[in-house]
């Protein structure tokens, strides 16, 4: 085929973007060349469009020991350890075939992980879907999860926390975000940036074949009518192989003989090959004949865009092939030296003795295209002025009820008892809490690690929002007595190319930076995905924020759960009764205008900070932040799960009970502290300005909200329990 | 006392069964399938996970693994081999022990703390053991139990169902049943009570910390019967 505009254009370029690879190659390529190109421009290799906002994010700290830019970031947790840790997006696959997306998606990012020699120790998830009326949304639901538990629960990593939304915005683009955490000795960290000439380039693991070509190109485009036809684009995965390919490399990595290795995920072969060469400045030569092909007759434009699973590239000391083959034909799986790095500084593929491309590295990455698009402001909403009168009558019984039993706060146990959780033997908190817990295995430490995400926030203010989800992740370890360390981000918007999802991406960006800056808790690594819209209408803006903090010793790792009758529940932090974009205004009121609440970080570091403060002097008992439907939803997710009760003080606030209970004020957690502590707790927090309101008392089994509501602890559980079992299976 | 837990491509409850069987005492050895020979063992452990990816049928490639006509052979001689989860599939794909393992009634992989309950204890894995009902943890795609009713009868008049699914009080009703196995079966011995395959995964409760510690009551119970 003759290269043209025109097929340029087919392939996802821009007219000018093809104008100018015709000047950078001082010709025009041919259709392998440009296939290369286009897999490399695309808006997810090339973060054209989001490279230029990316960069203002805090990514460095005294515990970052690798920051964005390599597979995964890496942070130090001390003795010598190190967690390796990414979070990334599959939506536009998972959308197309919610198994096959889904599940690759939880095999790339594991991959991203063991690339750098690292454990897999842990899987996280942030999915999100349509709303439950629609349609497709059920069995969506259903393969996705499949996927997730079908691909991480084969590898033998255990899946410790996630995070399930209904929106109507997701109806025609679904969300499924992967995160992985991996342990390795901080002295035996591999990364991608090859050097010297003429070591050998080896392929590794599956064969190579014609699934998920375009992969990558598909997944930067909005959806149309047409979608059914791109399943090709879906790639199909197999955990077995998977399995076997981690177990073979780190058997490599225990020795010193790998220069360099890089998965090979989203533009396979391509990507991967060019990453090495040009983080090293080298050029790099392949013998296209020598890769190991699953279908006869592949041209080299299908060997080069293909999005087979579960395969690396590894560039190897001199000498060292024979005894990597050994381990790698001990796996079964396939060895290939397809070719050397060079000192042309230009990737150079041959096929049937002749050449069939000859790039400049730099061409494909250094002179890719970075975009300033344009976006706008967004607003902070007016204060919407919901009447009183509206819902000072409900009983806060059935608002309750209608509460725990939203599709965005019920029990999501059909989901995570799919998962896998416990393999690994380290798993010290299970999903359904505040964090999931894993312990450093065969020490006292713990690492716990959080997915999160406040869509609804980000849409009424994106900065407001963006800042948010970091200190709800923030919020999240910390209740558990985790240290927080650092973030990994999804960033999941609709069109860079519309004027307002882009500004909705901006300003999330800067969010997440201000926060993340202020409370010290860097992003090490993350991706984005545009084009999560379908024609004209994008999702909602959809950060998704992985925080990962260290328990020094695990013995003192806090659980929600009330634990015992007659302690004292405390609240941590103002409730000023902010109802705009609550759950309650939204689902209960139907009132969908406002600001969201507003995020004091100054507050947010030093209740958390004194929070940890007391944790450590072992004075908490049980904790947890307040969010989604406010402190009431916090104190029955607290009963239910110890089986508890709680009888509220005799409400005395200034603001109205159903503002008190409901609002979402940001900065808080529920503590449960036993009485003879509660001085001292007092104490520390008077002495820190922590803001701090006596909640209550632990019962036997009844929730006494007041004189004329009870609710009895069988009730909040069916309330919880019940929705998302019944709604699958009906 | 002396183990083997056989790692075969797939597995994945190896390192948590070595981790387990070391930590209550037993010199453990991880044995490859491809291997010929099995070390001198007390104990050989048919590990959980999913060897060879549960491709075909569960268990079934892996029960043609070179190491496994010493297994066999080992069994047949009254050495105690135990399958745990994929090592039970495995197990029944030798025909050590009978029945077979089918897809989980709901099509649904399984992961939680079940109750399960111990009926016979005349037999080197239970015997001794100061409890009836314990609290386990499954975690599966396929364990749903089956066999004929000429199978099930020579079972039950052999005394070769090992644990049954039940409730924290011992009651076997079919809601206290995760995975639809046939009369609640959790797992079952060989004739010789020698072969124990189950689907519950003692290793994954060895620590307070963790889902619980009646896993450790039976690895102590264990070390000491072969002692």
């Amino acid at each position: 085929m003759l290269v043209s505009e025109k097929v340029a254009i087919e392939h996802g370029l821009k007219a000018d973007e093809y104008k100018k690879i015709c000047e950078l190659l001082k010709r025009t390529p041919n259709l392998t060349e440009l296939g290369i190109f286009s897999a490399m421009w695309n808006e997810h290799c090339s973060y054209k469009s989001s490279r230029l906002h990316l960069k203002k994010l805090p990514t460095s700290g005294k515990k970052v020991i690798q920051g964005p830019g390599e597979n995964a970031g890496v942070i130090d947790i001390e003795d010598g350890d190190a967690i390796v840790f990414k979070i990334e997006s599959h939506n536009h696959p998972s959308f197309i075939e919610p198994y096959q997306g889904a599940a690759t998606g939880v095999g790339g990012i594991m991959r991203d992980v063991f690339t750098m020699g690292a454990r897999p120790i842990a899987n996280l998830n942030s999915i999100h879907f349509g709303s439950p009326q629609h349609k497709k949304t059920k069995n969506l639901l259903r393969g996705v999860v499949h996927g997730i538990g079908g691909y991480g629960n084969c590898m033998g990593v255990p899946t410790i926390a996630g995070q399930t939304s209904f929106d109507s915005s997701y109806n025609g683009n679904i969300l499924v975000n992967a995160m992985t955490l991996g342990l390795v000795k901080k002295n035996k960290i591999f990364y991608s940036k090859a050097a010297g000439l003429n070591k050998p380039v080896i392929y590794v693991g599956s064969k190579t074949g014609r699934d998920g070509i375009h992969g990558a190109s598909m997944a930067s485009a909005s959806f149309d009518e047409k979608i059914e036809e791109k399943k090709p684009t879906v790639q199909v995965g197999d955990p077995f192989t998977e399995k076997l390919l981690l177990e073979a490399c780190l058997e490599l990595m225990a020795g010193d003989s790998i220069i360099a290795i890089q998965d090979m995920g989203a533009a396979g072969l391509t990507s991967s090959s060019i990453e090495m060469a040009s983080k090293g400045n080298l050029g790099i030569e392949i013998n296209l004949n020598k890769v190991p092909c699953r279908e006869s007759k592949m041209t080299p434009y299908e060997i080069m865009l293909s999005e087979s699973q579960e395969r690396m590239l590894i560039v190897l000391e001199n000498g060292k092939e024979g005894m990597a083959k050994k381990i790698f034909d001990k796996w079964n799986l396939d060895f290939a030296v397809i070719g050397k790095t060079t000192n042309t500084k230009n990737i150079e593929l041959f096929f049937n003795n002749e050449q069939v491309a000859n790039i400049p590295v730099n061409t494909l990455v250094e002179n890719s295209p970075m975009y300033d698009r344009k976006w706008k402001k967004a607003k902070l909403p007016k204060k919407n002025k919901i009447k009183k009168e509206t819902y000072s009558k409900l009983k806060i019984k059935d608002v309750l009820k209608k509460i725990l039993s939203n599709p965005n706060i019920c029990s999501k146990e059909w989901i995570w008892q799919q998962y896998d959780h416990t393999v690994m033997g380290d798993t010290i908190q299970k999903p359904g809490g505040n964090s999931g817990v894993v312990r450093v295995h065969g020490t006292n430490k713990a690492v716990a690690a959080s997915v999160d995400s406040s869509a609804v926030y980000c849409w009424a203010h994106p900065l407001t929002g963006g800042k948010q989800v970091v200190a709800e992740s923030w919020r999240n370890l910390i209740s558990v007595g985790a240290t927080p360390i650092a973030i990994t981000n999804c960033l999941n918007f609709g069109s860079p190319e519309n004027e307002e999802n882009m500004g909705e991406f901006v300003e999330c960006v800067q969010g997440i930076g201000e926060a993340s800056k202020y409370l010290n808790f860097p992003v090490v690594s993350g991706n984005v995905s545009f084009y999560n819209q379908t024609k004209e209408i994008g999702i909602k803006p959809t950060p998704s924020i992985g925080g990962v903090g260290l328990i020094k010793d695990y013995k003192k790792m806090v659980t929600m759960d009330f634990k015992e009758k007659d302690n004292v529940a405390l609240i941590i932090g103002k409730t000023e009764g902010h109802l705009d974009q609550s759950l309650f205004a939204r689902s209960i009121l139907d009132e969908k205008n406002g600001p969201p609440p507003e995020v004091n970080l100054f507050n947010e570091k030093n209740n958390g900070e004194t929070l940890l403060n007391l944790i450590e002097k072992n004075l908490i008992k049980s904790a947890h932040d307040v969010s989604l439907g406010g402190i009431i939803t916090a104190i029955s997710k607290m009963s239910i799960k110890g089986n508890k009760g709680i009888k509220l003080n005799k409400f005395k606030n200034l603001i109205n009970e159903i503002d008190y209970l409901f609002a979402e004020d940001q900065g808080r957690y529920v503590i449960e502290v036993k009485q003879e502590d509660l001085k001292d707790v007092i104490k520390i927090l008077d002495k820190n300005s922590v803001h701090h309101e006596e909640l209550g008392f632990i019962t036997e089994k009844d929730m006494i909200i007041n004189e004329k509501t009870k609710v009895t602890i069988d009730e909040l559980k069916s309330y919880n329990t019940n929705w998302l079992t019944n709604y699958m299976n009906s | 006392m002396k183990s083997s837990v056989i790692t075969f491509p797939g597995s994945n409850c190896d390192r948590d069964m070595n981790v387990a069987l070391t930590k209550f005492g037993f010199k453990n050895k991880m044995v490859w399938h491809d291997d010929n020979e099995l070390p001198k063992s007390d104990l050989v452990v048919l590990p959980g996970g999913f060897s060879y990816g549960d491709y075909l049928r569960c268990g079934s490639m892996a029960s043609k693994s070179k190491i496994m006509q010493s297994v066999i052979s080992f069994a047949k001689s009254g050495g105690l081999v135990m399958g745990i989860c994929n090592g039970f599939q495995i197990l029944v794909e030798t025909g050590l022990v009978p029945g077979v393992l089918l897809r989980n009634k709901y099509l649904e992989f399984i992961c939680k703390n079940v109750f399960i309950k111990v009926d016979n204890k005349d037999n080197p894995y239970f015997k001794h053991i100061d409890k009836n009902v314990f609290e386990f943890h499954i975690a599966h795609n396929e364990g749903n139990y089956f066999c004929t009713q000429d199978q099930l009868k020579e079972i039950e008049d052999n005394n070769q169902i090992a644990i049954y699914y039940c409730n924290k009080e011992g009651q076997t009703e079919d809601q206290f049943n995760p995975n639809g196995s046939i009369k609640n079966i959790a797992g079952i011995f060989n004739k010789g009570k020698n072969v124990l395959g189950m689907m519950p995964h003692p290793e994954r409760m060895i620590d307070q910390s963790l889902s619980g510690e009646d896993g450790s009551l039976f690895f102590k119970n264990l070390i000491n019967n072969i002692k």
